[in-house]
């Protein structure tokens, strides 16, 4: 939300930094006084949370980079090493590992929070879209990573991901050679991997930096879907919406910590704790839990290029929620009918996370087919629809108003609607 | 509305119902059924048991090692805290009992040197294909990480995974390994099971009323069901091959390595297999993670600290945002 600036620099210091470089002025004006909607709720603690996920990965990882030895005969090696011989090698690798599921948990809970609140309409779309893309690159970093400690699952999953472009007509066969740096993955795929997955870290940084600073122009949506309109709408960032961002923060820490500490390999493969071996196939090759939905797709479909594609259009979909959702309201809290559609939503994900770890047979098939279709259908036939046909619940007429109660989550009507204040 | 939700309630329900007639068919796991043993080291309050673990190494030394190396465990770590924790004394001249090789500075031949508590546990083998040509082409894993690299599989109902996912989440289960290595040691049988031919049909005979030298009885590793005019498949155990419960397709390279007695334990614990078993597993969930005691007691102080933080924060929260509520 574009406002004038109220930083007053308290010292002649200040003053004199402030007239060449205003940077206190800018964190003043972005994280302190900035105006928060007053009825954020613990989803919206999700932002800081993914802030803190990936400083976790980069800083853990940079100690990593320090032990690890990024080569064919030595990678799996090292990691052990890590694990074994340095000082608390066991923990910083633990974080790194249980980190990236950590991330991923955090990044589906703000997801679904932008598509339940409705969070990618106007005028935010551009910082939605920068959020697809951070989740994108956020995909590419683990499965790179997931490479580097050079086990069985690390290997395979190598080459069956790197593959997908096989599929592509024509030239897919010499993209692979290309991606590979040989006829096959080897160590100069692990070097490539390694090179790569330190480089995207600091892309997701940047693509973070633009997150925020769209949001910043939008302002935050908040849970009715209702812009800030009067002072009273809105709470300065520090302290309040800080103090609750930290709550929801050291409450994640603490299931972060119980995985490192106490299940540090619940959310791994016992597969990767054998060293890759071209030679021997595991029998059931499995990508980590984050990308199951994704791999139930990519095996629902008969032809092999139609499964790739498809995999990556439901990637690809979620940049076109903008558009797609016709509906007059943000927040599906006020939509009785689309709220079904978005739970069955939910379940469809986590179905296909869930048929995604069986082997591609008989009615695991079947149903990963019906989810698959599913899950477009709700972007390109449900979004569109229901937005058209539903009557929405009064919406409150201001945040102020719905925070102490006194319109909004009556039962829908005609008049309530023409009363909306959000207007196509 | 109403009627639009309740035809929509409806249709989710069918889906659901149709999903559970179909499911939970396949949901039961082809693997073998693998016991959940309670282990010292079990949970987010377990730790290793430096009897058991003593116990285990045993087993390891005079029955394991002689087909299996145990590359990344180091002399030293025999006398580390959290794991058998053996006396320096001993340790150091169970090391120098083995040859190490070393390059002479002087004259830059290969000359064998008395271990120290640095090295590794040498290889029982020259190399792989040393250890390929004894075992008939088989390579006996390196134990390491034999524990953290075997697993046991959920088989049950479709509806019970979720629940058991979060229990295994709440309750920190990191043992399949352990478990696993135990069913393995103790699944070992004679043969494999015993089938009758009657038609097209084979039924299993119980081991016990199988009649001596009977030619007719059939032993199969796995009975592949007959369709129409094709009968029942009986899949014979390969030559060399040994049958065993808990081995993914049930025939193992492996013959059973340990019997009742074989081992003497110097503290009084029975020489059964069961016994050496979980001794051996809890040695090997060790060695393929040392630092394991360690990791779950600061774990605990971790949690805790996060814990009262996270009350002292939300305290501190609640009473912040009074004045705007």
């Amino acid at each position: 939300m574009e406002h004038q600036s109220t930083y007053k620099p308290g010292s002649r210091t200040a003053k004199w930094w402030d007239e060449r470089l205003p940077i206190v002025r800018l964190m003043h004006d972005s994280f302190v006084v900035f105006p928060t909607p007053r009825n954020l709720n613990y989803f919206w603690t999700f932002g800081g949370i993914l802030a803190f996920c990936l400083a976790v990965q980069i800083v853990s990882g940079i100690v990593l980079a320090m032990h690890y030895v990024p080569s064919e005969t030595m990678a799996f090696d090292s990691v052990e090493r890590i694990r074994r011989d340095v000082n608390y090698g066991w923990l910083i690798r633990s974080m790194h590992a249980v980190g990236a599921s950590m991330f991923f948990f955090a990044v589906y809970v703000h997801i679904f929070r932008g598509l339940y609140y409705g969070s990618y309409k106007a005028p935010r779309e551009v910082l939605w879209i920068i959020g697809v893309l951070i989740y994108l690159s956020m995909m590419a970093t683990a499965f790179l990573g997931y490479t580097l400690p050079w086990g069985q699952m690390s290997f395979w999953g190598a080459t069956v991901i790197t593959n997908f472009f096989s599929a592509i007509p024509v030239v897919g066969p010499k993209i692979v050679t290309w991606l590979w740096g040989g006829y096959s993955v080897t160590g100069v795929t692990l070097n490539r991997f390694y090179s790569l997955h330190y480089l995207l870290p600091f892309v997701i940084a940047g693509l973070v930096i633009l997150h925020v600073w769209a949001l910043h122009v939008a302002g935050q949506n908040n849970p009715t879907g209702v812009e800030i309109k009067t002072a009273s709408d809105a709470v300065p960032m520090s302290p309040f919406a800080i103090m609750k961002d930290l709550v929801g923060l050291s409450v994640f820490a603490m299931l972060f910590a119980w995985f490192v500490f106490f299940a540090p390999d619940y959310l791994g493969h016992a597969d990767n704790y054998v060293e890759a071996n071209p030679l021997v196939t595991p029998p059931h090759i499995v990508p980590e839990w984050y990308f199951l939905p994704f791999y139930a797709i990519l095996r629902a479909v008969p032809s092999k290029l139609g499964g790739v594609l498809l995999m990556f259009a439901a990637v690809a979909i979620l940049a076109f929620v903008s558009w797609l959702d016709t509906s007059r309201v943000r927040s599906t809290k006020y939509r009785p009918t689309y709220r079904w559609f978005f739970w069955l939503f939910v379940f469809t994900c986590v179905a296909l996370g869930y048929l995604g770890a069986k082997p591609a047979e008989g009615v695991y098939v079947f149903w990963a087919r019906i989810f698959t279709i599913y899950y477009f259908a709700h972007f390109l036939l449900v979004m569109p629809i229901v937005g058209l046909i539903e009557t929405p619940k009064t919406l409150p007429r201001s945040i102020t108003d719905a925070v102490l109660g006194k319109a909004g989550g009556g039962a829908g009507s005609t008049a309530a609607a023409a009363a909306a204040p959000e207007k196509r | 509305m109403s009627t639009k939700m309740t035809s929509f309630r409806f249709a989710i329900g069918a889906a659901l119902l149709a999903l559970a007639g179909t499911l939970p068919v396949l949901a039961a796991g082809d693997g073998p059924e693998i016991a959940r043993k309670k282990w010292s080291f079990s949970g987010p309050r377990g730790h290793f048991d430096q009897n058991q673990l003593q116990r285990g190494f045993q087993v390891y030394k005079e029955v394991c090692s002689t087909c299996h190396g145990i590359k990344r465990i180091a002399y030293r770590n025999l006398m580390q805290k959290g794991g058998p924790a053996f006396p320096e004394d001993g340790v150091r001249s169970l090391a120098a009992e083995s040859k190490i090789d070393e390059i002479d500075p002087n004259s830059g031949k290969i000359v064998p040197r008395a271990g120290r508590l640095s090295d590794r546990f040498p290889s029982p083998y020259k190399n792989e294909a040393e250890a390929r040509s004894i075992h008939n082409g088989a390579y006996p894993p390196d134990l390491s990480l034999i524990a953290k690299a075997r697993n046991v599989e959920y088989s049950g109902t479709l509806w019970g995974h979720p629940l058991s996912m979060a229990k295994d989440m709440v309750t920190g289960y990191q043992e399949g390994g352990a478990d696993y290595l135990y069913a393995l040691l103790t699944g070992y049988k004679d043969n494999a099971p015993a089938y009758r031919k009657e038609g097209q049909k084979l039924v299993a005979v119980a081991e016990a009323s199988v009649p001596r030298g009977d030619k007719s009885i059939l032993r199969c590793v796995a009975v592949e069901p007959g369709t129409g005019a094709k009968p029942d498949a009986c899949t014979p155990m390969a030559d060399g091959m040994n049958y065993n419960m808990a081995y993914p397709g049930h025939q193992i390279g492996m013959a059973q390595p340990i019997r009742d007695g074989q081992v003497k334990y110097g503290d009084g614990t029975p020489g059964t297999i069961s016994n050496y078993a979980s001794d051996v597993a809890s040695f090997l969930s060790w060695a393929g993670d040392p630092t394991h005691d360690e990791r779950k007691s600061l774990g605990w102080q971790v949690v805790l600290y996060l814990l009262i933080t996270s009350i002292l924060l939300f305290i501190a929260k609640q009473r912040l945002w009074r004045e705007v509520h």
